[in-house]
This record gives structure tokens, sequence and C-alpha cells, in this order.
């Protein structure tokens, strides 16, 4: 037997190449829907590979650092050293911003890492791809190459000039921002300065009250407006265990004796995977959803226009003694056919243009297989249309009136 | 025994109540292996709907109808599979040719014994035996649009004749073609009933080849009569 729903394929090609082509272009994009999600999961989990730690130690009862805001004091993370099976603990400041190179400006993620031996704390950046890790106590910076600085480029944020000593790459935050790595010391007057205004503001009214201007003790005033001005909070304390070290225990440990908020990677991973990101993940979804539709309705339409051109010839293969199930095979194939051109022009498609999107894309082969798998259900299901049609012709219409 | 194709007393009626219409109210035929016989009839006589229950298309009401030796209606009894039974023993010509366009013409003929299960190689052989009596297998490896209007209506004959059904059921055949190209189906039509012993029914209206029949049923208002043709024009 020979393969009709092939024959009729390659007789009318030039509209099947078309079509799927136009197919082709929507499983594209649907590709890329998914491929965004993944790059959202991706980010999130590669800004907790990145942090280097086990245990994230945050203001109680917040989400923090990255789902929520969280403050502690700086000087917790000594007594955190301190618990048992704890090997490092380093502060670390988050915080989103415009950061100003030049004439522009590029949204990013300024994190503050504790001075120590670069790489021995948790927070520095892993690995550089240029340059060397921040040496200096102040306006050293690394950057992300996603942030299009480079190496000896000179960056402003808030008041404070940076140069650029060193490159990371894939170092971003949840919302895919490129980071840029201060010191601690410069980051916490990043994120807690005030203006000059504002500090001479509030030593007027450090004045004005009686119950820190007391004439009877001297030094009062100074005293209580120097510890107004310095800011001593962190966002989080980042730990890493010794080996062999259950992170639950340790974790459930620094809770009952530090009452502070602890999670664990996997309680982090929840957070900043599912709970950050499940408002995208849905809009995604719903994007998924539609475009599923419209592949529906476009593969439908097709096949039943071109089932509808050849009801003369169903007709007649009906009355030479084709059986219904030949038919709807043959019309079920094209439908399938046309499904796996779209496929793979889809494929290609959104192959090559993942890298040009901003955030991160990622294409996974599982999504491929099952986005494969969806347009084949779905292309089953919209020849279900035509089919009826075809079953439904009778073959004395082919003998006519 | 009788071979060819014979029915007695065919009604059919369509719809019910008063709406319903008879469209045959009784018809007696007989055709024997190699005779080719003309079917005419005024317009809304009954001729579509008596090729289409010979074609086993549409179930007739009540009588009998047997093909060679097989039975195939008999007052509302009717045999299981009517599919196979026009896949294997009725071939069918229509007044356009419906040919399958995706299909070149070997596969157009071929087509049918590959239905029946033949292998390709088989049915393809069969097909360009056909083409070949029918004098288009120059044309075998060419699409259905490439071709004349008088080689489709050749390669639509083929199609018809090449499983060896012994009846033959003939819509208006020569319908679009002019009197020498219908002069041509028609002699090829006789030729291939002798050929093949196989019984030929030819509805027309075509006045220029009702002379040719040797024997012709004349359809009024759902009756047949039987009328001796001319028989001439073919040697
Ligand atoms: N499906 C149907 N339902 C109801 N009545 C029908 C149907 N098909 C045909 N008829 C009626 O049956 C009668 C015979 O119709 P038929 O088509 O067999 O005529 P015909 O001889 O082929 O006519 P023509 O030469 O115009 O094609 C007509 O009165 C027609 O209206
Ligand atoms: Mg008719």
């Amino acid at each position: 037997m020979i393969s009709l729903a092939g024959r009729d394929i390659h007789h009318a090609w030039g509209k099947f190449v078309l079509t799927g082509f136009g197919l082709g272009l929507l499983i594209g994009v649907t590709l890329i829907m998914a491929g965004v999600y993944r790059g959202l999961v991706e980010d999130g989990r590669a800004l907790l590979d990145n942090s280097g730690a086990d245990l994230w130690v945050v203001q109680k009862d917040t989400l923090g650092p990255y789902a929520e805001p969280s403050s502690l004091n700086d000087d917790i993370y000594r007594t955190v050293l301190a618990m048992p099976g704890v090997d490092r603990a380093a502060n670390v400041t988050y915080l989103t911003m415009q950061v100003r190179k030049g004439e522009e400006d590029v949204r990013a993620m300024v994190v503050g890492i504790a001075p120590g031996l670069p790489g021995s704390a948790p927070g520095w950046p892993p690995y550089l791809i240029a340059g060397r890790q921040i040496t200096r106590g102040h306006y050293e910076a690394v950057a992300d190459i996603a942030s299009g600085l480079k190496l000896g480029d000179r960056l402003t944020i808030r008041r404070n000039h940076y140069a650029v000593v060193g490159m990371t790459r894939r170092m971003v935050s949840s919302g895919g921002d490129p980071m840029v790595f201060i010191p601690l010391k410069d980051a916490q007057d990043a994120q807690f300065l005030k203006d000059n205004d504002a500090i001479w503001q509030s030593r007027r009214r450090t004045e004005a009250n009686p119950a820190f201007n007391r004439p009877g003790v001297p030094g009062l005033l100074e005293a209580v407006i120097a510890s107004q001005s310095t800011n001593s909070s962190v966002n989080a304390i980042l730990v890493a265990l010794k080996p062999e070290q259950a992170p639950d225990e340790v974790a459930e440990s620094i809770r009952r004796w530090k009452r502070l908020t602890v999670y664990t990677r996997a309680q982090m991973e929840d957070i900043v995977v599912t709970k950050l990101i499940a408002t995208s993940a849905k809009q995604i979804g719903m994007f998924l959803v539609i475009l599923a539709i419209v592949c529906a309705a476009i593969v439908a339409f097709i096949i039943y226009t071109l089932t509808m051109d050849k009801i003369r010839e169903i007709a007649v293969l009906k009355l030479i003694g084709t059986r219904n199930r030949t038919i709807a095979w043959m019309i079920m194939q094209q439908a399938l056919a046309l499904g796996t051109i779209g496929f793979v022009v889809g494929k290609i498609a959104a192959t090559f243009s993942a890298p040009i999107f901003p955030k991160y894309v990622f294409l996974m082969p599982q999504d491929s297989i099952a986005g494969f798998l969806a347009m084949m259900a779905i292309c089953m299901l919209a020849s279900l249309v035509a089919i009826r049609m075809a079953l439904k012709v009778d073959p004395a219409e082919a003998i006519g009136g | 025994m009788s071979k060819g194709i014979r029915i007695e007393g065919l009604k059919k009626r369509y719809g019910t109540g008063d709406t319903a219409v008879d469209a045959l109210k009784g018809v007696d035929m007989q055709v024997e292996p190699g005779e080719v016989v003309g079917l005419i009839g005024p317009s809304g006589s009954g001729k579509s709907t008596l090729l289409k229950c010979l074609g086993a298309v549409i179930d007739p009401t009540a009588g009998r109808m047997v093909l060679g030796n097989e039975v195939i209606y008999d007052n509302g009894w009717k045999v299981r599979d009517l599919r196979a039974l026009r896949r294997d023993k009725i071939g069918f010509v229509f007044q356009a040719p419906y040919l399958i366009p995706f299909l070149d013409v070997t596969d157009n003929v071929a087509l049918i014994p590959m239905l029946a299960h033949a292998s390709n190689k088989e049915a393809r052989s069969k097909a360009l035996e056909l083409l070949a009596a029918l004098d288009v297998q120059h044309r075998a490896k060419a699409m259905p649009s490439q071709l004349s209007g008088g080689e489709q209506q050749r390669v639509a004959i083929a199609r018809g004749l090449v499983n060896r059904p012994p009846v033959i059921l003939a819509d208006e055949p020569t319908a679009p073609l002019d009197s020498e190209r219908a002069m041509g189906v028609i002699r090829i039509l006789n030729e291939m009933a002798r050929k093949f012993e196989t019984a030929i029914i030819v509805v027309t209206h075509d006045e220029k080849i009702i002379p040719t029949f040797k024997r012709i049923y004349h359809i009024r208002d759902g009756v047949t009569h039987e009328e001796a043709g001319e028989g001439k024009g073919i040697e």
C-alpha cells in the first residue's frame, strides 16, 4: 500500500511547508516562553548556588533576603560563627538599584561582600572570567558581564565611584539583573546612606530633644549622634557548614539559640523558585495555554480546508472500497506531518533566537520533547474535526445526481 | 447458472410519509458478461438511483440483486461487507474522471488492487497491463492534471477494470467528450467487455452514442422497458 497522506503532502508541499513555517514560528514562541520560565528558575538556582551558602540567616519571621526585606545587626555573624557545625559565616547585603556608568545606567543587584580571604567567605563570586577579586576595603567592584561593564570601567553607586577589577558570568539576581559586588562597608553605606540635608536635620532633631541634650551629661549628645549616623545593618548572614553536617540540625539550633529565622538550601529554593516567580510562572502558563489553543485552531483549520478540497476524492476513495480508517489515518498523518514540520521550524527558530533575549532563556531538551508530544496530541485532536467530516462523506456523492 | 448482473423487482423509496418519493418502482434488468447495455431516460426518471443501487452505495427498499452467483440484496437482506463488494466486484467510471490528483497515473489505477491487499509491485504491474490495453501506458508516470480529457477518461476506465470486476457501471462516461472521443470510449468499453468478460451498464443522455448499443433499457417513472438498440458504429 502506498502512503496516501505522503503522496498528498508531496503533491501540495508548497502549501504544507508554508503553513508548517507559520505554525513553526508560533511553536518557536511557545518554546521560548517555556525557556523564559526555565530561565527564571535557573536564575534563581544560580543565585543560590553562587552565594556559596548552606544556610541563610535572616531577620526573624521574614522571607529574606531575596523575597522580602530583611535586616540584621552586622555583629550577629560572630555568634553564628561560634555555633557548632558552622564552618564560615559572612554578612551580606543585597540591593537592586540603578548603577551609573558614565552617561548611562544599568539595573543591577549590588552585593556587599564581607572582607576576608577572597573565595573563603560565602557570598564572594566563586569564579571570575577576567581580572581579580576585590582586595581593597573600598571602591573596587566585580561586575557581571551581563551588566555591559568592562574591566577597568568606572561606575557610580549613589555618591561613590568604583573601579571594575573583575568580571563574572551568570551571576544574576532571581530577577535576572546582573550582579555588581562591592565591599560590605561601601554597600552598607549605599543602602543606608543619608544625604547631607537629612543628616543635618536628624542632628537638629536630636539636639532639640532634651532627653539627649543634657547639659549635666557631657558627651551624651555626641555619642547618640554617632550611633545614629553609622549604620550597622546587613540583609543576611550566609553560612557555610563543616563537611558532613546536616543543614537541618544546624539550622534548628541557630533558630532555637539565636531566635533568628534560618533557611536551608531546600527551603530557600522553595522561596526563590516557587514563591518569588509563582506569578510569572502562572503568567507564562497562561500564555502556553493560549498558544496551544491557537496552534490547535490553526492545525484544525488548515487540515479542515485541505480535507474540504478533497471531498470529491474522498467520496471516490470510499466508492472504490477504501476503508474509513484508511481515510481517517490519511488525514491524521497529514496533521501530524504539519505538526512535525512546524515543530522542526519552531525548534530551530527558538534555538537561534534564544541568545538574543535580554534575560536568560533556557531551552531544556525535556521541554522540547514534551512540546513535541503535546504538538502531536494537539494535531491529532485538531484533525478529528476534518476526520469527522470525511467519514460523513457519502460514497454515493461520487456517482452524483 | 448465469453470470453478469441481474435485478428483479427492485424498488427504492426515498424518505417516509407524505414526502416519500418512489424513485424506482420495480425494475428488472439482466446484463450478461461481455455485454454493453445503455440505460437512458428523462431527467428525474431514476437513472442515478438505479446506478447507486447497482453500485451498492444505497440500499434498495425491496427487490433482488444477484451479481455473478452471489446474492447481494434480497428484499431487505443484504450482504455484510458492501465496501469490499464495491472494491472487488464493481468498477466505476464517471462523467468526470475523478482521478486522485496526488497520485500518478499508474498509482491511480494500482490503488484499487492495493486496497484489496495486493503488493505494490503486483498492483502496479496489473495497472500497467490495463494502461497498455487502453493505450495510455506512455503517460504512466504523469500526474492526472497533465493529461488530456480523453486520456484521463481512459485512465479512469483502466481503474474501473483493473480488479477485473464482473460489472462496470459507467455514469455519463462520454458527456465531456466530443463525438470522436466519445465513440473512442464506447469502442474501448466494448473491447474491454469482450476481453475481460465484463457486464457494462452505461447511463447516458448522449445522442451520439445511443445508436451503438445492441440493447437499451429505457427507464421512465421508475420502471424500465427493454428495447433492442441499433448496435451500430462499433465493429
Ligand atoms: N436523496 C434523495 N432523496 C429524495 N428524493 C430523491 C433523492 N435522490 C433522488 N430523488 C428523487 O428520485 C427521483 C429519481 O432521481 P434520480 O436522481 O435517480 O434521477 P435521474 O434519472 O438520475 O435524473 P437526471 O437525469 O436529472 O440525473 C427524482 O424524483 C428525485 O427527485
Ligand atoms: Mg442522474
